[in-house]
């Protein structure tokens, strides 16, 4: 039960700056999930959390307990924090069974010999992997190795548990089962997670928030749907979705409290009430109308409203198929559920509702008009 | 917003903070008392020996005319442009240089086809010969020497070698001098090449060379052009090493060349150091190891940037073995004709010149003895002081000094391997980091015998106003030398060690509640042990053999059976002498055999 609060951390390695001004703060219960492409900054983040770095600038606070205040080099050591980390290499350590391994922990903090026996079986229950108890790491398969070290995470009963790409060396069918298991231990733990990853489809399933990374940046914090609806900026805009949204070009105009935009498609106006608090430039200007593949829906025959579009080409998957698709000179995606069968350079009629269309400010790169 | 490192007023709290942070961690009290240690043993013992250099001693100072300890160039003058520079300097200097790139010439061909043929020919028996192929390196290099001297010796140093006792007139310039030098060095440092080409012929990934296959090149095109370009950064390096080796190398040289007067660096340094003006010997090993230094960092600058593809393709379990054909037979003999030369033959000699009464005279009945081994002295059919070493009391103080030598010095390296290992990996990238690996590759560049005498001018006083008392001529010494000398080898093998502890396994102790000590015993210890051992033996055996490092400072005392059997050489006890090299040679294989059960690989020592 804690709530963790991040201000103004700042991280060095030597001259590199990889942690800039990072304000956070992490709800009781949360599942929260630090996300973007490697190297921005989210598993130093984790690790400043956790006390394996320490950062040069700021404060953190668990439940207002001061961690790390930098500005009196105070650090609390990591066993103090009252955390557990699971490693994405899973750390097992190889010269211990797994019975070792989950009591090593429990051991050196002096509990009770029966407590000791308690949490470790029921550890191993929740992660069901009883059977193991007395293999050697090596003697696991990845997935169990996996099991192991969360089990042995939880053990401790931590009161934030930390998760740095913990699936990312699992293959695709493990990958989802496990996603399943993690989101049960959260909802049976009651924990506050904290959980590294690149891979955006761990992050919308499985996250009550996303704080997404960006070169050292938190570029935004939002609940999983939030973000994938309405990305702050074009670059998470880019990053969140698969496939990947469609970008057109247009040009924009804001008069009378209306937003009238101009693309090969077709022209919106979009009113006050959708638009975001940045700044709109005067007169007109170049904008990016970003609208997701799901909300390009096909007709084949023309009807009220649709525009004629041509057939790029055609992908159908089972159970999805996705159609390239061309209005003038730009090329755009749709995503349909199902089989679908066009040919190429069939002229098909899309239907797109604007109000699902995301409108950024180019210069900026900024979202201006949000989706509903 | 962009934020900077700033600097922050003063604040106590923060100050007691951050003093705690330091304090409170074991580790940084560790590599604080490292890095003083480390430099306390390396780097003022190279400044004093500079220093020395420029003082004037007691020895010189009615010559010089200068007050004892006052500064002065007159040693740097007589080894650079004195009357005598030539002897003392430029002609030696001139011998080393011909004899290590002769070394280099013949040895690194030879190791390298043998590391081909060990990793990539399907030539028969590769399992036996790649044993094979490494005994000759096990044997030390001055045991090699008298070998070559029970084969070769003539009437020159009085007693007949085996050919000259067959009455074949064997010339001078063959028995001794800069030939015969060449060849046993060659003989002993074709292990470098051979260990450095055969780890990278089994790194390189074989579809390389199947693509120039593919490509249509036949097999002495894709070894012209694809396997030899990739292994050329680690021939090289091999040059390096055996160059930077064989310069410095003391007993070869000793036994081969000083009895018709041919010197080298190595040798006539160590003339200078034991008798007068020893600073002169001290700027020679200068000389030395500015060579070393010289020839190291530029190979460094040429294939630095190069070498990075040394290791390329990481897939190299996979390996296909190239048909011989019709080579198959040639190659095989001359295999079984490198391993005759270098390893039968002269063992063959060896041990049976221990049985003669005298030497070259045949194996007649009437000229064989037990007596060498364990003869008294009242026994002897020739004059002799000596009894048979079993009988011969100093014998029985030698083999006790050997292993009282090889086994405190070899716990203590392998100890403070493991441990400067661990900070070398834990700080990698950080400044004490790079720091102890420096440190710790100082003693590398040095000969043996500029080594020590380095830490005999260091140690034949009290120092720090007796806080480290006069060590000269004991035992403790000369384990102070063996063990620093060791460094370089000792921490590669703990730094390989400790990479392979992943730094996660130590944090996830860290977040367990563990402390240093903790981790320490219960996570890194337990999964360093093997390569704790393994590096432990390695050391053990390098130190067993060692000769050229402890020759300066052994007495009768402290002297051990590599330096026992030196002496019995230059006083003409040939036969005792053999006997004596013959015990150490069984003394390093039965220690090369237990080191394999514990999987030390030979391919990491130097």
């Amino acid at each position: 039960m804690s709530r963790i609060e991040l201000k103004h951390i700042d991280k060095f390695y030597g001259d590199n700056h990889v942690l800039r001004d990072i304000n956070l703060v992490i709800e009781d219960g949360d599942f929260m999930t630090l996300l973007g492409p490697s190297g921005c900054g989210k598993t130093t983040t984790l690790r400043v959390v956790s006390g394996l770095e320490k950062p040069q600038n700021g404060v953190m606070t668990i439940d207002g307990e001061e961690m790390i205040n930098a500005d009196l080099a105070f650090y609390a050591e990591p066993s103090k924090r009252g955390l557990n980390l699971v490693f994405q290499s899973y750390a097992l350590w190889p010269h211990m069974t797994v019975r070792e391994n989950i009591a090593f922990g429990l051991k050196i903090q002096k509990l009770p010999k029966d407590e000791i026996e308690k949490r470790l079986k029921d550890s191993l229950r929740m992660m069901r992997i009883e059977e193991y108890i007395d293999r050697y790491p090596n003697e696991l398969s990845g997935g169990q190795q996996q099991r192991v070290a969360i089990a042995r995470a939880v053990a401790s009963n931590p009161k934030l548990l930390l998760l740095d790409e913990p699936l990312s060396n699992l293959d695709a069918r493990l990958r989802i089962d496990m996603r399943s298991e993690l989101q049960r231990i959260h909802r049976e733990l009651g924990t506050t997670i904290i959980y590294v990853t690149h891979d955006q489809v761990e992050a919308l399933t499985m996250s009550t928030k996303i704080a997404l990374f960006k070169a050292g940046e938190l570029s935004q914090v939002d609940a999983p749907m939030d973000l994938y609806m309405n990305p702050i900026d074009l670059e998470a805009a880019d990053f969140i979705g698969n496939p990947r949204i469609n970008f057109l070009e247009g040009t924009g105009r804001y008069e009378n409290g209306k937003l009238m935009v101009k693309c090969e498609l077709k022209d919106y106006t979009f009113d006050k009430a959708d638009m975001t608090d940045e700044k709109i430039p005067n007169g007109e200007f170049p904008v990016v109308v970003a609208i997701r593949p799901e909300q390009v829906h096909i007709t084949p025959d023309a009807e009220p409203g649709a525009l004629p579009v041509k057939v790029y080409a055609n992908q159908p998957a089972g159970s999805e198929t996705l159609v390239s698709l061309q209005a003038g000179k730009s090329d755009f995606l749709s995503k349909q559920i199902g089989l679908a069968q066009y040919s190429i350079d069939q002229t098909v009629y899309v239907h797109i509702d604007p109000n699902k269309i995301n409108i950024y400010d180019a210069k900026s790169t900024r979202l201006i008009k949000r989706a509903k | 917003m962009k934020r900077k490192r700033e600097r922050r007023p003063f604040n106590k709290t923060r100050l007691k903070n951050q003093i705690l942070n330091v304090v409170k961690n074991p580790f940084n009290m560790i590599v604080a008392i490292s890095l003083v240690v480390l430099f306390c043993l390396i780097v003022i013992p190279l400044l004093q020996m500079v220093a020395s250099t420029f003082t004037v001693a007691k020895s010189e100072a009615k010559r010089i005319g200068d007050p004892v300890g006052s500064f002065t160039l007159y040693y740097w003058r007589y080894l650079l442009v004195g009357k005598l520079s030539g002897a003392t300097l430029w002609g030696p200097l001139k011998n080393s240089l011909v004899v290590g790139v002769f070394t280099v010439i013949v040895s690194v061909p030879l190791g390298s086809v043998l590391g081909w043929l060990m990793v990539r020919s399907d030539i028969p028996g590769k399992k036996l010969m790649g044993m094979l192929v490494v005994i000759p390196y096990m044997i030390p290099s001055w045991c090699k020497a008298l070998a070559w001297l029970a084969v070769f010796r003539n009437k020159t140093s009085g007693s007949l070698g085996f050919l000259a006792g067959l009455g074949i007139p064997i010339p001078d310039w063959l028995a001794y001098g800069p030939v015969a030098i060449v060849l046993c060095m060659s003989l002993h440092y074709y292990a470098f090449s051979y260990i450095h080409v055969s780890s990278a012929l089994r790194s390189i990934n074989s579809e390389l060379e199947e693509m120039g296959e593919i490509c249509g090149a036949n097999k002495v095109q894709i070894l012209k052009s694809i396997t030899l370009p990739l292994v050329l950064p680690s021939i090289l390096s091999a040059v390096v090493m055996t160059l930077s080796k064989s310069i410095g190398t003391y007993g070869v040289a000793a036994n081969l060349g000083s009895r018709i007067g041919y010197f080298t660096l190595a040798t006539k340094m160590k003339t200078f150091i034991n008798g007068s003006p020893q600073a002169v010997g001290y700027a020679m090993s200068l000389v030395l190891i500015g060579l070393a230094a010289l020839i190291i960092f530029s190979n460094q600058r040429i294939i630095g940037v190069r070498k990075s593809y040394a290791t390329i393709g990481g897939k190299g379990g996979r390996s296909n073995e190239m048909h011989l054909g019709g080579a198959k037979v040639p190659l095989m003999m001359f295999l079984v004709v490198f391993l005759f030369f270098a390893m039968v033959a002269p063992m063959f000699v060896l041990v049976m010149e221990t049985f003669q009464v005298t030497t070259g005279n045949g194996y007649g009945p009437d000229n064989l003895t037990l007596y060498n081994w364990i003869g008294t002295v009242d026994e002897a059919r020739t004059y002799t002081n000596y009894a048979g070493i079993f009988k011969n009391k100093e014998f029985g103080s030698a083999v006790y000094n050997t292993i009282r030598l090889t086994f405190i010095g070899s716990i203590i390296t392998a100890l403070c391997g493991q441990f400067l290992g661990y900070i070398s990996t834990r700080g990698r990238g950080k400044w004490y980091g790079s720091a102890t690996e420096q440190l710790v590759f100082v003693p590398y560049l040095m000969s043996g015998v500029a080594f020590s005498s380095m830490y005999v001018a260091m140690f034949s006083q009290a120092r720090l106003g007796g806080l480290i008392p006069s060590l000269y001529g004991t035992f403790t010494l000369i384990v102070l030398t063996s063990v620093v000398k060791h460094f370089p080898f000792a921490s590669r093998s703990g730094t390989a060690n400790m990479m392979q502890i992943a730094v996660e396994l130590e944090e996830a102790a860290d977040i367990n509640g563990a402390n240093f000590w903790q981790r320490m015993g219960k996570i890194v210890l337990p999964l360093a042990k093997n390569g704790f051992i393994s590096g432990f033996m390695l050391t053990f055996i390098s130190i067993a053999k060692e000769l050229d490092l402890i020759i300066i400072m052994m007495d009768k005392h402290t002297q051990t059976m590599s330096y026992l059997a030196f002496t019995y050489s230059q006083e003409g006890y040939n036969q005792m002498a053999d006997a004596i090299s013959v015990c150490v040679l069984l003394f390093i294989l039965v220690c090369y055999i237990i080191a394999n059960r514990f999987g030390a690989d030979i391919g990491k020592a130097w």
